[in-house]
């Protein structure tokens, strides 16, 4: 890991009492403990009321661009401006698809919340089906999360005869890419999960040729909130410029991993003393998934978790997957177990991602094991520049950056890769 | 008026006849596969651009006003809200 | 006396038609290929296919007006209809096939551009089955099929179009392995 001293890493008993954050009120996981399952139609309608009716929906895109919402699969646009952007293009006759795919496989808060709040899930599908002008509501769910798919197709079941919106739900493929938007709108189309490079976007031509609203569940279920309790309410959460709260994963050495909803603003120490504290020395972390990147545990340990604080400092909020990664843990192996993955997920379909990234994953491969070819690590660095921005989908240039922030946080570790040898070769498996 | 050019990155086959015709626009990557330079084409290069079109063996290449250019990854160094990532669906 | 110049003219014409259009096979297989050298692009040669094919028509336009319009064989337009004409029936027939197919694989690629690649894609493919329907029609409706030179010209055209079909066959099974070699598997849980 860093050759700098042991202080630079974060040692397991470090004071945790003084780091709690203070409490703040989950908005999404308000409600009954996770502990006691998905809740039912009952129980929300009791907690949260009914929605408001047709005629205040129909302003609600005004008061969802005001609340300043941005959306939860990863890439962070205004919710807001998505939905006119589709408004625009719709007489009736839109599609609204609630994207719980989560196709990333160690993030888990789109299936712990299509789990456990299905109907808040459902409520936002209706909430944006209301304001684009969308008879149909798809409610598309990894196949591999059975307990959420369960959950919706129960929740479903429940609602689907009491709304004037067409509910339904379609299990996706496993594959990291189907939950990419010309994939969604492809697999819905022709049960094909692979993205498309049509000249015309889905938000303007997408399932049945329509205009069609692509939104991660996680951005629905806040939707779902602002409607009723408005943008000033939302915006009273969160600590710096950006608003609102959000569901993050923690996984890695710590008591309690798994998901937890956070104000946007708090720190990595906090959200560690949140999930009891860290059980190992933490080297590094990987901020937003496979899709975001490496920083090393000094740069992050008080920056805001926040996407502007974060965009900042050259990394990103991503899907909120926060990966611990051991300091006896090698980041050489750890990148290329990831870039292979990505690799290996590839559609297939573009000469420089079948290619290049496949030369990258073979060329880490080597260099984690420690049986570089002369030229490797330049070759690494040169393909993550020569790949970028030349797929069809943005999978490409996901793994680029991801290299990229782990040529830059494991610098000497690559190094001595590059020379032959490892500075953690019996570390525990990080990545 | 001006237009760029585009390739369609899921059809390309690497024939790499476009940078044959454009050195001065379109490079090939160590597979052989065209990376076109962004922005807008010179419009005296406009001739040969419309003949890469037609020779393309797999009608990979279009011209397409610049608006709509499917463009590359925006740095991270912009504010989170105009970084445009179509994976995950927002 | 001018029967037999227009009978020689239209075999004539048949026998360049028929080494045209091996030369266009090759040159489009030697486009899929990616052939090229110093000094030779890859531009070059699909421009070349193009430019060979629509000579090609010409001289087989010429090849068909000739022979429909002489008299001694009194072919008439039923030539054009497959297997209508009474003279060597089967054999003008594939003839006709052969042309309609032509016509076809070099009209789509005419209008490439609003057809869309995929459909102009299958019907380029039956280029396959019409060189050898071409090539058999030669050589069924020839009435110098015993001519040593008329042998060695088709065996030639033949020889030509197989190696180039065997190389093209064996460049797409390397270029899927160099595919499938690229990216390590899928590992599903």
């Amino acid at each position: 890991m860093l050759a700098t001293a042991p202080s630079s890493t974060i040692p397991a008993n470090a004071p945790q009492a003084a780091t709690l954050p203070p409490a703040f009120e989950p908005r999404l996981l308000a409600g009954q403990l996770p502990s006691a399952g998905p809740e039912s139609w009952e129980q929300h309608r009791s907690r949260l009321g009914e929605l408001p009716g047709a005629s205040a929906r129909r302003a609600i895109i005004a008061t969802i661009e005001r609340s300043g919402l941005i959306g939860r699969g990863g890439g962070g646009f205004p919710v807001g401006r998505k939905w006119r952007s589709v408004a625009e293009r719709s007489r009736r006759g839109a599609v609204v698809v609630a994207n719980g795919a989560e196709g990333e496989p160690r993030s888990a808060k789109d299936r712990a919340l299509m789990h456990l709040r299905p109907h808040l899930v459902i409520d936002g599908g209706l909430v944006a089906a209301q304001a684009i002008g969308a008879e149909e509501l798809v409610v598309y769910v990894g196949t591999e999360h059975q307990e959420a798919v369960r959950s919706m197709r129960r929740a479903i079941a429940e609602r689907a005869r009491r709304e004037l919106v067409a509910i339904r739900l379609v299990e996706a493929p496993r594959g990291y890419v189907s939950g990419e938007s010309t994939a969604v709108v492809h697999y819905l189309n022709a049960r094909d999960a692979r993205p498309t490079f049509a000249r015309e976007r889905p938000f303007e031509r997408g399932v049945g040729s329509r205009p069609t609203l692509v939104q991660n569940v996680e951005s629905l279920a806040h939707a779902a909130l602002i409607a009723r309790f408005g943008d000033a309410w939302y915006r009273q959460a969160g600590r710096c410029r950006t608003r609102g709260t959000a569901l993050v994963t923690v996984s890695g050495p710590v008591l309690a991993p798994g998901v937890r909803e956070i104000e946007y603003g708090l720190t990595l120490a906090e959200l560690l003393a949140m999930s009891g504290g860290a059980t190992a020395e933490i080297g590094a972390v990987l901020i937003g998934g496979y899709f975001g990147g490496w920083a090393s545990v000094e740069d992050l340990w008080e920056l805001p978790l926040d996407p502007i604080e974060l965009a900042e400092a050259q990394l990103g909020f991503g899907c909120g997957l926060i990966g611990l990664l051991d300091a006896e843990a090698c980041g050489v192996r750890a990148t290329a177990r990831i870039v292979g993955y990505m690799a290996a997920e590839s559609a297939r379909q573009c000469g420089p991602c079948i290619f290049g990234l496949g030369a990258m994953a073979t060329a880490l491969e080597r260099l984690a094991t420690c049986r570089p070819v002369p030229g490797d690590l330049e070759n690494l660095a040169r393909w993550s520049l020569q790949i970028s921005g030349r797929g069809a989908c943005h999978h490409p240039d996901g793994a680029a950056a991801l290299l990229t922030s782990g040529l830059r946080v494991f610098r000497d570790e690559f190094d001595r890769h590059q020379r032959g040898s490892c500075a953690h070769p019996t570390g525990p498996v990080g990545g | 008026m001006g237009t760029s050019l585009q390739v369609d990155r899921v059809r390309c086959e690497g024939f790499g006849m476009c940078a044959e015709l454009l050195p001065e626009v379109i490079e090939l990557d160590d597979w052989g596969y065209p990376i076109v330079r962004g922005g807008l084409l010179p419009e005296d290069l406009r001739d040969l651009a419309e003949r890469a079109v037609e020779v393309c063996p797999v009608l990979a290449l279009r011209l397409v006003p610049p608006e709509r250019v499917r463009s590359a990854l925006q740095p991270r160094s912009l504010a989170p809200h105009t970084v445009l990532r179509s994976h995950g669906g927002g | 006396m001018s029967e037999s110049i227009l009978w020689y003219a239209t075999r004539g014409a048949g026998f360049v038609s028929l080494i045209m259009l091996t030369g266009v096979v090759c040159l489009g297989i030697l486009t899929s290929v990616r052939w090229q050298r110093p000094g030779w692009p890859r531009f070059l040669t699909v421009q070349l296919h193009q430019s060979v094919s629509l000579l090609s028509l010409v001289f087989l336009a010429i090849h068909i007006l000739v022979a429909v319009v002489d008299p001694y064989t009194s072919l008439g337009l039923a030539a054009l209809v497959p297997f209508a004409s009474r003279y060597r029936t089967i054999w003008l027939g594939l003839g006709a096939v052969a042309l309609y197919l032509v016509i076809a694989i070099t009209g789509t690629s005419l209008i490439r551009n609003s057809l869309g690649h995929r459909a102009w894609r299958v019907v380029h493919w039956l280029t396959y089955a019409a060189w050898p329907i071409a090539l058999v029609h030669g050589i069924g409706t020839g009435s110098d099929a015993g001519a040593v030179w008329s042998w060695l010209l088709d065996g030639a055209c033949v020889a030509a179009a197989l190696g180039a079909t065997a190389w093209r066959i064996g460049y797409a099974r390397s270029a899927r392995a160099e595919r499938e070699r690229a990216l390590p598997a899928l590992e599903r849980r």
